[in-house]
């Protein structure tokens, strides 16, 4: 479904990434996991344009989106979250879901018929909110959890087909997060799904399948079981705290 | 009156009725100020038109005026060279800022914060300088005189400023309607997404230049076209209607009244332009002093304008 080969960044003489190549297939549930400063987010900035590579190819359903902007890709299907909450403080949760639905049917250019002619936008994000428990309020006003949730739900609005998660359960309580990544668990089994996380329970329990990064490359890809007996798993990341898979 | 939720229908609110009602006031209450009256009106439109970039997209402009004087010497030339009915005058005027705005919009909507301080001051001194040595066509630092626009409708402009205040309450009028549509539309909703998180918008698919652009325009061409009111009510246009100071002068009276509510720029005009009227009366040396008293006071104890903190006084009871 997103594959990409031979993607390469580097600022000045520092390599971000260095011919990395994934290959996401539908549906998979792809745990990317590395030390801090491995590149992990660096990827999902180069996957999703934020960032330009400065080579390689990016592959979403078999259409090259190398070279499309941010937004365009995000309309191909490609959506993600942050791992510092980027929302839109003094936009009521609704209003945030119902502009992403909008800009997704591509009515956001309307500046004449009123917002509350659109009903459909306006119900299907209520939808959205509601199927992930999040009280319509100022966005500003919400839990910290729940906007954590509320960063899903603008990304799930968009109705993507490849979903790049940043570390979703970032500040968010051990006992909570485990219910945040249940919503995640629950979404379609169409989506294709990657998430950072660094709690290691987490990433063996959600993941069927775990990329481990270091410095900029791809050390190793394989099956949660593959992956927790890999000794240079263990050696450069896992290292002392290992868990038995 | 001030963000309600937008997702419910925008309909005209009881207070809402009333301000505009009390903007009626001047033709019974106070006769021998309508043209004050007529140039807080026109001064108010140009305001809401720095409001849907500044208040709701979060553009900062100093060189707002630049499509005021395109305005206002379009209107002018016209009137000059070739006829004087002050409507279609006005439709053109509006047209010919709005396309001055599209063709800049591609440079400023690239970029935020003290660039995009210095790029529109840039233009707006570009302008105004470019009309200051056009003399042949735009008068100069004399002006653009010699044209006289009698009405409209039929209705004379006359020295008692009753048709010109009627004229420029209902441009304005009407321009604040189609400002509160664009407000209350999914691109609205854009805009202010965009003032509340640039960096997020497009990653929920937004293209944020495209809808930067639109609303430059849009605001270019109410600006122009609250120029054009200028020069149909007084008959002249002067190089002050490019000027860097009425750039700054909307820019505070945005500030003052409150930015991103629409009204704000109207009751920021009235304030302001009452104030400077009654100050230069009193003092006519040293008025500035008390703008200057105004504002600190305002930023001090209003930061969120005149109207930000009425609403923070009718919320708090609750």
């Amino acid at each position: 479904m997103l594959s990409a080969r031979n993607l390469n960044k580097s600022f000045g003489s520092l390599v971000v990434a260095q011919d990395v190549a994934l290959e996401l297939p539908k549906g998979a549930r792809y745990a990317l996991i590395g030390p801090n400063g491995a590149g992990k987010t660096t990827l999902i900035n180069l996957l999703t344009g934020m960032l330009a590579a400065d080579s390689g190819t990016i592959l979403l359903d078999g259409g090259d989106i190398t070279d499309l902007k941010p937004h365009q890709r995000v309309r191909r299907g490609l959506a993600r979250t942050f791992q510092i909450n980027a929302l839109f403080p003094r936009l009521t949760a609704l209003e945030s879901v119902t502009l992403a639905v909008l800009e997704r049917e591509g009515h956001a250019h309307n500046w004449w018929r009123g917002l509350a002619a659109h009903r459909q936008a306006i119900d299907e994000a209520a939808g959205v909110l509601d199927s992930l428990k999040i009280p319509n309020k100022e966005t500003a006003e919400l839990a910290y959890g729940q906007q954590r949730l509320l960063e899903i739900a603008l990304a799930l609005a968009t109705r993507p087909r490849v979903l790049l998660l940043d570390e979703p359960a970032a500040g968010v309580p051990k006992d909570e997060s485990a219910a945040l990544f249940s919503a995640i668990e629950s979404l379609s089994g169409e989506l294709t799904i990657l998430f950072i996380e660094h709690d290691m329970n987490v990433v063996f329990r959600f993941a069927s399948r775990i990329i481990v990064m270091v410095s900029g490359r791809i050390l190793v890809e394989g099956t949660p079981d593959a992956i927790g007996r890999d000794p240079r798993v263990r050696e450069v990341y896992l290292g002392g705290h290992a868990r038995a898979a | 009156m001030e963000n309600a939720n937008h997702l419910e229908n925008a309909r005209f609110r009881p207070l809402e009725y009333v301000f505009w009602a009390c903007l009626l006031l001047p033709f019974v209450v106070t006769p021998a100020y309508l043209s004050l009256a007529s140039q807080i009106a026109v001064t108010s439109l140009f305001a809401l038109s720095l409001d849907l970039i500044l208040g709701y997209a979060g553009i900062v402009s100093l060189g707002h005026a630049a499509f005021f004087g395109v305005g206002a010497y379009t209107a002018g030339l016209i009137a000059k060279h070739y006829w004087t009915e002050p409507l279609s005058g006005l439709l053109i005027a509006g047209l010919c800022s709005g396309i001055v705005g599209y063709a800049l919009s591609h440079i400023v909507v690239r970029f935020r914060h003290l660039a995009l301080i210095m790029l529109t001051m840039g233009f707006g001194l570009l302008l105004a300088e470019a009309a200051n040595s056009a003399s042949d066509l735009t008068g100069g630092a004399d002006g653009l005189q010699g044209f006289h626009v009698p009405g409209v409708l039929g209705f004379k402009f006359d020295m008692f400023g009753r048709a010109a205040y009627a004229y420029a309450l209902a441009v304005l009028f009407v321009s604040f309607l189609v400002a509160r549509r664009v407000i209350h539309s999914p691109f609205g909703l854009a805009l202010r997404g965009i003032r509340e998180n640039a960096v997020r918008m497009p990653a929920i698919g937004a293209p944020s230049l495209a809808h930067l652009r639109k609303a430059y325009t849009i605001a270019a061409v109410m600006a122009g076209i609250a120029g054009a009111v200028l020069t149909h009510t007084t008959s002249t246009v002067s190089l002050e209607t490019l000027s860097f100071g009425r750039s700054a002068d909307v820019l505070v009276i945005l500030i003052l009244g409150g930015a991103g509510r629409l009204y704000g720029g109207i009751v920021g005009a009235i304030i302001y332009m009452v104030a400077r009227d009654q100050f230069s009366g009193v003092n006519p040396q040293y008025w500035y002093f008390w703008i200057g008293l105004l504002l600190v006071a305002v930023v001090m104890f209003l930061p969120n304008g005149i109207l930000g903190g009425l609403s923070a006084l009718r919320k708090k009871p609750q």
